[in-house]
């Protein structure tokens, strides 16, 4: 498995190097892997890279698109029940954004929505026709839960220029970012006007033993339950031999 | 210290970990129940995602469980044959409880089901425990001696067929009022993800009318043999029993119960059960508030369906 994740990822860095305008703009990280290891307790990451030319530059760092199901409370004879739901495809699992000026002095609405600039823009699919006001109000519960639980962030970070040329951001990834294959997208904005862009690809996955204890999870299904059994049961019968003694 | 749990998906205070499982331990040792009532909250107000929570916790009550049959097989103080029958109810309890979760799961008041299921049931038993107990201290206090309730109080519980012997518990019924409380209990471990001793140790006192004594160590072999049924199905069909986190969350539990079993053996049985009682209805009432208080966000999200098959194919 993490051959082939490795293989997707030098293809995607093949594809995706080949910038909008030739060398307009060149961004990469620090890292593509982030390694969830057993002590993992979030990490920065930092993108850096040089513009030819004048322009801002904005930063988006997105997580796997995951369908999620939002549901709406109702109170029915004094209890709040779940409702209705709605099923959205195309949230990304996580979201930050980050720009070397403010949003909305760089760019108009009509780029920030091509581009899904800011979690405003985030565009989500429902799974069925629904009048607008009705679907606002869910997407708007969807994105207000994921920025409480920190997959989105409101906060535009800042993309600082060393120089006429070079720029770097920083991008914290908590401890709950969820695993998957991520993209960074940076943008050379000019005039309202994206000049230049480049994807790079970046990948979250836990390595060492909560790897290993996550696959066998999947792949061993019933056993892993059966050896979760017997461990604590073990655990057990050795903590009462031992304090019988003492 | 941090620790990143792989099947909760998330990193956790190692301390805090150590801590719920102490107080989980202390729990089982005192009272005899696996605690698991108590863990699952607690841990989905750590963040846990609900579903692993449960999963886990089912997990974690395994273990104080196992050294508590042991003391009490050493002691003599279980009855095997009314354990035997607890067993084979709760087996087929936790069965029917994966299909009647599935159904809720579909309907998507899963939770629903469960806080009201807890409510319902808490708060009765801890309200009846309760108002016994007292009454139990007064008499005593009244009395200046060991109270000795009738001996033989005949209700329609007596009248059920397939009646049996219990030796060590000194009880002739029905057969069928163990198997009904243990296919019971089982169907709500399977639910709420709980070892269920909560419910098993008052049903056993007041409705089979078992002596205390014998109760304890007789609901933890069906502690054990449930959540162990649970932790298994769970493994299998949602993927989410964390190991990592029911390692941590043992660990703290087995150090801290000891210290329950010592304080419990200066207490009398009605003075614990009025503690139980307490507890019991601490936590019916801080759930029946959230059921009805106006919640923070009507909105919430979850992973849409199969979650797991999207992960995998990574």
């Amino acid at each position: 498995m993490k051959l082939r994740v490795l293989l997707l990822a030098l293809a995607l860095i093949g594809v995706s190097a080949v910038p909008a305008r030739a060398q307009a703009l060149v961004a990469d990280l620090s890292e593509h892997l982030i390694a969830i290891t057993t002590g993992f307790s979030g990490t920065d990451v930092l993108l850096f890279g040089s513009t030819e030319g004048e322009g801002e530059v904005i930063v988006i760092l997105r997580g796997p698109d995951t369908p999620v199901v939002v549901r709406r409370k109702e109170r029915i004879a004094g209890i709040w029940i779940n409702r209705d739901q709605v099923t959205f495809s195309g949230a990304p699992s996580f979201y930050r954004i980050a720009a070397s000026r403010p949003l909305e002095e760089i760019t108009t609405p009509e780029l920030r929505a091509k581009h899904q600039i800011g979690i405003d823009q985030i565009r989500v699919l429902p799974d069925r026709r629904l009048p607008p006001e009705i679907l606002a109000e869910f997407r708007a519960g969807l994105l207000r839960n994921k920025v409480r639980q920190g997959f989105y962030a409101e906060e535009v970070g800042r993309v600082s220029f060393l120089g006429p040329r070079l720029f770097r951001t920083r991008i914290y990834l908590p401890a709950n970012v969820p695993p998957g294959a991520y993209t960074v997208e940076a943008l050379l904005v000019q005039g309202g006007e994206v000049i230049a862009a480049q994807t790079t690809p970046m990948f979250v996955s836990k390595v060492g033993i909560g790897a290993e204890v996550y696959d066998f999870a999947h792949r061993y299904a019933a056993v892993y339950g059966l050896v979760a059994v017997l461990v604590a049961a073990f655990a057990g019968w050795g903590a009462g031999a031992v304090f019988r003694k003492v | 210290m941090s620790i990143y749990l792989p099947i909760a998906e998330m990193s956790v205070n190692v301390w805090v970990l150590l801590a719920f499982g102490g107080a989980i331990g202390f729990l089982s040792g005192l009272f005899g129940i696996g605690g698991g009532f108590l863990l699952t909250p607690l841990l989905i107000f750590l963040g846990v995602p609900p579903a692993v929570a449960a999963a886990t916790g089912a997990n974690t009550v395994i273990a104080p469980s196992v050294s508590g049959i042991l003391s009490a097989l050493r002691r003599r103080t279980i009855d095997l044959k009314m354990g035997a029958i607890l067993v084979v109810g709760g087996l087929a309890g936790s069965a029917a409880s994966v299909w009647i979760f599935s159904l809720l799961r579909r309907l998507g008041q899963i939770d629903l089901a469960v806080s009201l299921g807890y409510v319902l049931l808490l708060g009765t038993i801890g309200g009846l425990m309760f108002l016994e107990s007292v009454r139990a201290m007064r008499r005593r206090k009244a009395a200046g001696g060991t109270p000795r309730g009738r001996l033989h109080r005949h209700t329609w519980i007596h009248g059920l067929p397939l009646k049996m012997r219990f030796p060590s518990s000194r009880l002739y019924i029905s057969a069928l009022v163990p198997a009904g409380i243990g296919f019971g209990v089982g169907v709500l471990s399977g639910l709420m993800g709980v070892g269920g001793g909560f419910i098993m140790v008052p049903a056993m006192i007041y409705v089979v009318g078992m002596p205390t004594s014998l109760v304890v160590g007789t609901s933890q072999l069906q502690i054990i043999v449930v959540s162990a049924s649970v932790t298994i199905l769970q493994s299998y069909a949602n993927h989410s029993v964390d190991v990592l986190l029911a390692a941590v969350l043992i660990a703290g539990s087995l150090v801290a119960a000891p210290y329950g079993v010592r304080f419990g053996a200066r207490l009398r049985a009605e003075q614990l059960r009025i503690l139980l009682a307490l507890l019991v209805l601490a936590v019916a009432g801080q759930l029946a508030y959230r059921l009805v208080s106006v919640p923070g966000d009507l909105f919430s999200f979850e992973p849409a369906a199969a979650p797991v098959a999207a992960v995998t194919s990574e």
